[in-house]
C-alpha cells in the first residue's frame, strides 16, 4: 500500500481534511436510518481488502499527523500516558501486538527482527530505528507502553482481569472524546461505562463484562462507537473543555458542514498472552458533514438517523447545541428517497 | 466457532508419572512456537475417537515461557466419559491432536501482596506454570500439596528442585492432611488463596476461608466438572430441526456437536457461560450442572448450559 502520509493539524487552524479514497472507507457506524445504542460487537476478522478492518491495526494517511498531534499533548500534559507497576507485563504484551502486526501488515513501513530477545524495530514513516532487548525496559527510551503507543494511532487502555472485573491500570490516552485516562485509572468496567444512558437498563454492560472477561487470546472483537465533534479535534478531553467547550456554540447551520465532525471510534479488544489483561484499543476517525454528503447514500442516512436520534443520546453525546443546526445543513441532501442497507457508500 | 482457531499438535513424549497420571509433551505440527500464555491457563483438547469426539480442558504445566512445546497432565478418571481413557490407552508418541488456543480462568492476582497455592492431586499442573511466574519472588507465596501416598506425588522432583522449602507436601496414608484452620487463620491482609483439586477439598478451602473473613475475591478456585454421567434423552433443536439422542456417557454439548450443529463453547466446564442456550419447551427437568447461570435463572427453566448441564424427562427443545 503506498499510502502519502498528510502534512494537517487537529488544533489552532485545524487543516485535517479527508482525501476522496480516505472518504470512501469511512467505517460509518449506521447501517440502517436509525440508531439505538448497542454493544455490537463483532469478532475482530480481516475485513474487505482497502477498509479500515483489513488489519488488526488501520494506519491511514492520518499516521504522522496523528502521532505528532500525541506528542503535543504529552509535552504539556504527561500524564495521559500513565500505568501502574503491576502492568508491566502487561506492556511488553501491548508492544508485541502492535510490532508484530504493524511488520506484518505495512511492510513497506515497518520492520521487525527478532533474535531471541534482541529485536530492531524499524519505523520508516517517523524515522525511527532501535535495537533493543524484549522485556528489559532499561533498553528502551521509555516504558514499552509509552513506546509504541507514541507510534500508533488512537488510544490504548489496558485492563487488568481480577476480582470478575476489569480494571483500566494504565494506557496512553490523548484523543479521546470527553473522557481522558487521568480521570480513570483504577476503575472498573462498569464505572467506566457507567453513564452511558439506556445502557444500563439494557443490560448491555453485564453482558459485556462477562463476554470481555471470557476473551479469548487470538480472537480479538471489534466495535464501533460514534459522537460528533466540532472542528477536526483530536484531544477533545474533559480537562481541555475550556479549549473546544465553547466550539459548540459557534455552530450555525451555515457553517455546520465544515464544523460539525462525525467521530467514529473502532474500538478493538484483545487478551494479551503474559498478563492475561486486556488491551482497548479506541482508533478516532473524523470526517466533516461536507465531505460525508460527498457520499448521497450517507447524507441521507446520517440525516436521518440525527433527526430522529433519542433525546437521552443527544444530551450524552453533547449535541444538544448544535444537532439542529447539522440536521439543517444535511436536509437539502435528504429527497427521502430510501437507503440501501448496510454502511456501503452505494 | 472455535474449531477454525485450532493448532495441530503432535505428542512428542509421553511418560508415566505415576500410577494415574501421564504427562504428555505436545509440539506444533507446523513447527515454530505455539501462543504465549500466562499461569493457570487450559486448553482444549480435541480427541477424534472413530465413534465420537472428546474436547476435555487441560491445564498448561510447562513453562510459561517455553513455546516450543506445551505439557499437560492427564489423569486416568475411575468413572470417565471416555476422554481420559483415550488420552492414557489411544494416544501414543507420533499423535496428532487439535488444541484451541490457551484461555485462562485461574489467573493469579496481580496486586496479591501473597499468594497461598493449594494443590490435591492433579489439581497441582495449574500451579507447575504458575510458580514459573512466581520466581522473580517479588510476592511471598507457598504451595501445599496434598496426594494419596508418594506414588501419586506426581511431579515432586521438579517442585522439589524449584521451590526448595516453599513447598509443603501431605501424604493421606501417613495420615497428613493440610491443616486448612491455622493455614487460612493466619495470613497477612492482601493475601489471594488457590485451589485446585477434588470438589471436596475445593469446598473446604472455600468454607474455611469464608468462616475466616475471606473476602471472596481473594479466594480462587478452579476444577473443571467434567460432565456428569446421567441419564439418556432427547433433544429437538428447533432451528436446524434435528432431534438429537443423549447417550448417558455423553454430554449435551458433545451430542448436539455430533449431530453437526455448532454451539459456540469456551471452557467446557461449566464456567464461562459461552454455551448458553434457551430452553424453548421443556416437559421434565433440568439437570444444571454449571457454575454459570445464577440460583434465579436455574429455576426459571429458561436456560441451560449444555456443556455440562443435562435434562430428564420427555421432551426438551431448544433454540439450536
Ligand atoms: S462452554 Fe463454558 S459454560 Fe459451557
Amino acid at each position: 500500500m503506498n499510502t502519502v502520509f498528510k502534512n494537517e493539524t487537529f488544533r489552532d487552524d485545524f487543516t485535517y481534511r479527508n482525501t476522496p479514497q480516505a472518504i470512501q472507507r469511512f467505517p460509518l457506524p449506521f447501517p440502517e436510518d436509525s440508531y439505538m445504542y448497542s454493544v455490537n460487537i463483532e469478532p475482530h476478522l480481516p475485513g474487505p481488502r482497502g477498509s479500515v478492518t483489513e488489519f488488526a491495526f488501520d494506519v491511514d494517511e492520518h499516521y504522522v499527523a496523528e502521532c505528532r498531534e500525541r506528542a503535543i499533548v504529552l509535552a504539556t500534559e504527561p500524564l495521559r500516558y500513565q500505568a501502574l507497576p503491576h502492568m508491566l507485563s502487561s506492556q511488553w504484551d501491548c508492544l508485541e501486538l502492535i510490532m508484530d502486526s504493524l511488520a506484518r501488515d505495512y511492510p513497506a513501513h515497518f520492520s521487525l527482527s527478532k533474535q531471541g530477545n534482541r529485536w530492531h524495530w524499524v519505523n520508516r514513516p517517523l524515522q525511527i530505528d532501535q535495537q533493543f532487548t524484549f522485556g528489559d525496559t532499561s533498553t528502551l527510551p521509555r516504558q514499552p507502553l509509552d513506546y509504541i503507543t507514541r507510534q500508533a494511532q488512537g488510544d490504548f487502555v489496558v485492563m487488568d482481569q481480577r476480582e470478575g472485573d476489569l480494571w483500566t491500570e494504565a494506557g496512553m490516552v490523548t484523543t479521546q472524546a470527553d473522557w481522558s485516562l487521568d480521570f480513570d485509572v483504577g476503575m472498573t468496567f462498569k464505572e467506566w461505562h457507567g453513564p452511558v444512558p439506556l445502557a444500563h437498563e439494557l443490560q448491555v454492560f453485564d453482558r459485556a463484562l462477562k463476554f470481555l472477561l471470557n476473551l479469548r487470546l487470538g480472537q480479538p472483537v471489534r466495535r464501533l462507537n460514534w459522537t460528533m465533534t466540532v472542528n477536526p479535534r483530536l484531544d477533545t478531553s474533559p480537562e481541555n473543555y475550556p479549549h473546544w467547550g465553547t466550539d459548540r456554540a459557534s455552530v450555525t447551520p451555515q457553517n455546520a458542514g465544515d464544523r460539525v465532525h462525525l467521530r467514529v471510534e473502532l474500538q478493538g479488544l484483545w487478551r494479551l498472552p503474559r498478563s492475561n489483561a486486556i488491551v482497548f484499543g479506541i482508533r478516532c476517525y473524523l470526517i466533516s458533514l461536507r465531505e460525508l454528503s460527498t457520499v448521497p447514500k450517507w447524507a441521507r442516512r446520517v440525516h436521518r438517523v440525527l433527526k430522529e436520534l433519542h433525546p437521552a443520546l443527544v444530551d450524552y453525546k453533547g449535541l444538544t447545541r448544535y444537532r439542529d443546526a447539522a440536521v439543517a445543513w444535511l436536509a437539502p441532501f435528504d429527497d427521502g428517497s430510501p437507503t440501501t442497507p448496510g454502511t456501503a457508500p452505494e | 466457532m472455535n474449531d477454525a482457531q485450532t493448532i495441530t499438535v503432535q505428542v512428542v513424549g509421553i511418560e508415566q508419572v505415576t500410577p494415574l497420571i501421564k504427562h504428555f509433551k505436545l509440539a506444533p505440527v507446523a513447527g515454530g512456537s505455539l501462543p504465549v500464555f500466562s499461569g493457570g491457563s487450559h486448553i482444549i483438547v480435541v480427541m477424534q475417537r472413530t465413534d465420537r469426539v472428546h474436547k476435555n480442558p487441560y491445564s498448561l504445566l510447562s513453562s510459561p515461557s517455553q513455546l516450543d512445546a506445551y505439557e499437560i497432565g492427564v489423569r486416568r478418571m475411575e468413572e470417565s466419559r471416555g476422554g481420559s481413557h483415550f488420552m492414557h490407552d489411544a494416544v501414543k508418541v507420533g499423535s496428532r491432536l487439535e488444541i484451541a488456543h490457551p484461555v485462562n480462568l485461574f489467573a493469579l492476582d496481580k496486586i496479591a501482596r501473597k499468594h497461598v497455592l493449594i494443590a490435591g492431586g492433579i489439581g497441582i499442573t495449574p500451579f507447575l506454570a504458575q510458580l514459573e511466574d512466581l520466581h522473580d519472588g517479588s510476592v511471598p507465596y507457598e504451595l501445599h500439596y496434598s496426594v494419596r501416598s508418594a506414588e501419586h506425588a506426581a511431579f515432586l522432583e521438579r517442585l522439589r528442585r524449584r521451590e526448595g522449602d516453599k513447598i509443603h507436601m501431605y501424604y493421606d496414608d501417613a495420615g497428613l492432611t493440610i491443616p486448612y484452620q491455622e493455614l487460612l487463620a493466619a495470613q497477612p491482609l492482601g493475601t489471594h488463596v488457590y485451589v485446585c483439586g477434588p470438589a471436596g477439598m475445593i469446598k473446604h478451602v472455600i468454607g474455611t476461608a469464608q468462616t475466616w473473613g475471606w473476602p471472596d475475591s481473594h479466594i480462587h478456585w478452579e476444577q473443571f466438572s467434567a460432565p456428569p454421567v446421567g441419564d439418556a434423552f432427547e433433544v429437538f433443536l428447533a432451528r436446524s430441526k434435528v432431534s438429537v439422542h443423549v447417550p448417558p456417557d455423553q454430554s449435551l454439548l458433545e451430542s448436539i456437536e455430533a449431530a453437526g450443529v455448532e454451539v459456540p463453547y469456551l471452557c467446557r466446564g461449566g464456567v464461562c457461560g459461552f454455551c448458553h442456550t434457551k430452553v424453548l419447551e421443556l416437559d421434565g427437568e433440568l439437570v444444571h450442572n454449571d457454575h454459570f447461570l445464577s440460583e434465579a435463572e436455574k429455576a426459571k427453566g429458561k436456560s441451560i448450559m449444555p456443556c455440562v448441564s443435562r435434562a430428564q424427562g420427555k421432551r426438551l427443545v431448544l433454540d439450536l
